[in-house]
C-alpha cells in the first residue's frame, strides 16, 4: 500500500496553546479514512494544516512522495488536495453553479489579462467547459435544485452538498470533508455515505472528519482518533471502537 | 445633432464612466482604491507627451492612448505588489498616499511643465473615440463576469480564504484587478488630456479620486451598469441642479446618505434573499 498523504510530527501552536501535538499519520491512496475525536480535539486545525491555510509550527507534510510543507493553499489545490468547510463558506454573490465553477478554476484554460484582450469572445468555450464540469459535480452529489439559485436560499444540508461539489470540481486526488453530515437526518446521511463511496470508487481518496459514528463506522476503511491534539488510536472501525483509550477520551469529554 | 456644449458634456461623461470602471474593477475583487486620479494623471501626461511633444515620429492617437493606459497599468501593478498584501483601511490609506505622491511628482517634474502644467495638447479626443472606448470596456467588463478571472474577483471579494482554498492565487489575481483598473484610468486620462488641451497636476488631485470612488459607491459594483449609473448621476445632475448653486455638493451628500439607507449596495445592486 502506498501512502498518498503523509504527516510527520506535525505540531500546531496558537500562542501558548498546542492544538496539534506531534501528529504523525498516513493516508492510503484509494481509501476512505476517518478522523474522529471530541470537540476541540484539533480535527479542523489538522485540515487547515493539510490544505495550507495555516503553517504548522513544526513537522512536515508529504503528498504523493513530495514534501509540500509551506506551500500556498492554491498550490496545494494544484497538487490535488481539495476541501470543504465545517462552517459553510460558499460565495453568496455567486449562484450555485458559479460557486462550483470557481472550484474548477485551475482546470480551466488560463485567461491572463493579455489573452483576454485578444478575445473576450473566446470566453464562451471556457464557460461551456466550466459549466459542464460544474453540472457533472452537482449531479454526483445528487443536488436536485436549480443551479442558478443562490446558496443562501438553500438549506444548510444542500449548502454542504454544494461545497462537496465545489471541492470535487478541482479534480482532487485527496478530498478532505469536514463534518459533511452535520445537520443531516438518517436518510440524508445514508445518501451521503453512498455519495462518498461513489467518490472513492471514482479513484479519489477521502479523509473524513465526522461526529456521526454510524456513518463513520459504515464507510471507513481506517479510523484515527484525535484527542487534545494527539492521535490516541488508529485502526479499523471495529478495533478503534473497542479501544479503551478511545472510550475514555469520549467519556472524559461528556 | 448635439450642440458643442452637449458634446463636451457627453465627452466629459464618457471620461467619468471610464474612471468609474477603473474603480469598479479593483472593487469587484474587494480592493478599494482612493488613488485612481494618480493613474489618470500618468495616462494623461504620457499620452499627451507622445502626441504633442514627441517629435521623432507621429504617434497615432489610438496608440498614444494605449501606451498611456499601459504606463498607468504597469505603475498600478508595481504599486499593487506591496499594497495588495495589506487590507481594509490600510489599503485605502496607501492608495490615497499614492495619488498624492503622483501629483507631487508631476508638480516637481519640469520637463512636463511642473506646476504650471502642459499646454498646447492636440485636440484629438472626439465623441466617437469616447463612445467606442466606453462601449468596448462595457462589453469587456460585462463578459468578464462569466470568465474564470471574473469569478475569481468575486470569490476574493466574498471570502479570500475560501477563494484560495479553491485554487485561486490571491496575489496574482489582485494584481490583475488593480493593474486592470489602473490601465482603464490611464486611458481615461489620455482622453481627458486631448479634450481639455491643457493639463496640470491640480486637475488630478484627491477630489478626482474621491469622485471616481463616489460613482461606484453610488452606482453599485455588482456589474458594470452600476458604475455607468453612478457616473451619469454625478456628472449630469449638477447640470440640472444649477439653481442650487453652492448647495450642489450638499445635495450629493444627502443623495449618498439616502442611498446608504435605502440601497446600501448602490443603485444597481442585488436584493439579497433572506436565509430560509
Ligand atoms: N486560529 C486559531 N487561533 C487560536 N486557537 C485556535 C485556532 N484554530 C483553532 N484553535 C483552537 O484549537 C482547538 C482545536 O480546534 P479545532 O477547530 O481544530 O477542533 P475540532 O476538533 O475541529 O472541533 P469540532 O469537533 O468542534 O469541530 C480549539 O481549542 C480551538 O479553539
Ligand atoms: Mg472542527
Amino acid at each position: 500500500m502506498t501512502a498518498l498523504l503523509e504527516l510527520r510530527s506535525v505540531t500546531q501552536r496558537f500562542g501558548g496553546f498546542t492544538a496539534l501535538d506531534d501528529v504523525s499519520c498516513s493516508i492510503e491512496a484509494g481509501s476512505i479514512s476517518s478522523l474522529i475525536g471530541p470537540n476541540g480535539a484539533g480535527k479542523t486545525t489538522l485540515f487547515n494544516v493539510i490544505s495550507g491555510l495555516v503553517m504548522p509550527s513544526a513537522g512536515s507534510l508529504g503528498f504523493n512522495g513530495t514534501d509540500y510543507t509551506g506551500r500556498r493553499p492554491d498550490e496545494i489545490v494544484r497538487l490535488g488536495i481539495a476541501r470543504n468547510f465545517q462552517q459553510v463558506r460558499l460565495f453568496p454573490a455567486l449562484s450555485v453553479i458559479e460557486n462550483v465553477m470557481v472550484g474548477a478554476h485551475l482546470r480551466l484554460p488560463r485567461t491572463g489579462l493579455l489573452d483576454f484582450m485578444g478575445g473576450p469572445f473566446n470566453a464562451d468555450r471556457v464557460d461551456r467547459l466550466a459549466r459542464s464540469i460544474a453540472t457533472e459535480m452537482l449531479d454526483l452529489v445528487e443536488f436536485k435544485s436549480a443551479g442558478d439559485t443562490h446558496p443562501q436560499q438553500l438549506t444548510l444540508v444542500d449548502q454542504r452538498r454544494i461545497e462537496i461539489a465545489r471541492a470535487l470540481a478541482s479534480d482532487p486526488r485527496l478530498l478532505l470533508l469536514d463534518e459533511p453530515a452535520a445537520g443531516m437526518n438518517p436518510s440524508e446521511s445514508n445518501q451521503l455515505g453512498a455519495i462518498i463511496r461513489k467518490i472513492r470508487d471514482l479513484g479519489r481518496t477521502v479523509l473524513l472528519v465526522e461526529h456521526n459514528m454510524r456513518l463513520v463506522m459504515a464507510i471507513s476503511d481506517h479510523v484515527s482518533v484525535l484527542s487534545a491534539g494527539k492521535v490516541i488510536a488508529t485502526g479499523t472501525p471495529s478495533s478503534v471502537q473497542a479501544d479503551p483509550a478511545v472510550i475514555a477520551a469520549y467519556l472524559g469529554n461528556v | 445633432m448635439l450642440s458643442s456644449y452637449q458634446e463636451s458634456i457627453a465627452i466629459f461623461l464618457g471620461v467619468n464612466v471610464l474612471m468609474a470602471f477603473s474603480v469598479y474593477v479593483p472593487t469587484s475583487a474587494g480592493l478599494i482604491s482612493l488613488g485612481q486620479a494618480g493613474f489618470m494623471a500618468i495616462g494623461a501626461y504620457a499620452s499627451a507627451y507622445l502626441t504633442s511633444r514627441f517629435t521623432a515620429f507621429d504617434v497615432p492617437f489610438g496608440l498614444a492612448l494605449f501606451l498611456g493606459g499601459a504606463a498607468a497599468g504597469i505603475v498600478g501593478v508595481l504599486v499593487a505588489a506591496p499594497a495588495v498584501r495589506i487590507r481594509g483601511i490600510y489599503l485605502i490609506i496607501a492608495t490615497l498616499g499614492f495619488g498624492e505622491i503622483v501629483r507631487v511628482l508631476f508638480v516637481n517634474f519640469e520637463p512636463l511643465g511642473g506646476a504650471s502644467g502642459l499646454s498646447g495638447i492636440q485636440p484629438l479626443t472626439t465623441l466617437s473615440w469616447v463612445v467606442a472606448i466606453c462601449l468596448f470596456f462595457f462589453v469587456f467588463l460585462w463578459r468578464l463576469r462569466s470568465t474564470p478571472l471574473g469569478r475569481a474577483f468575486v470569490a476574493i471579494h466574498e471570502d479570500e480564504t475560501a477563494a484560495e482554498a479553491m485554487g485561486i492565487n490571491l496575489f496574482r489575481t489582485k494584481l490583475m484587478a488593480f493593474g486592470g483598473g489602473a490601465f482603464i484610468a490611464g486611458i481615461a486620462g489620455g482622453l481627458y488630456a486631448h479634450f481639455a488641451l491643457f493639463i496640470d497636476p491640480s486637475q488630478f488631485g484627491f477630489s478626482k479620486s474621491a469622485e471616481a470612488f463616489l460613482f461606484v459607491i453610488l452606482g453599485g459594483s455588482v456589474n458594470p451598469l452600476g458604475p455607468v449609473a453612478g457616473a451619469i448621476v454625478v456628472t449630469l445632475l449638477p447640470e440640472f441642479l444649477r439653481f442650487l448653486q453652492d448647495w450642489r455638493m450638499s445635495f450629493f451628500a444627502v443623495l449618498l446618505i439616502a442611498c446608504a439607507v435605502w440601497r446600501p449596495g448602490g443603485l444597481i445592486s442585488y436584493r439579497r434573499a433572506a436565509h430560509p
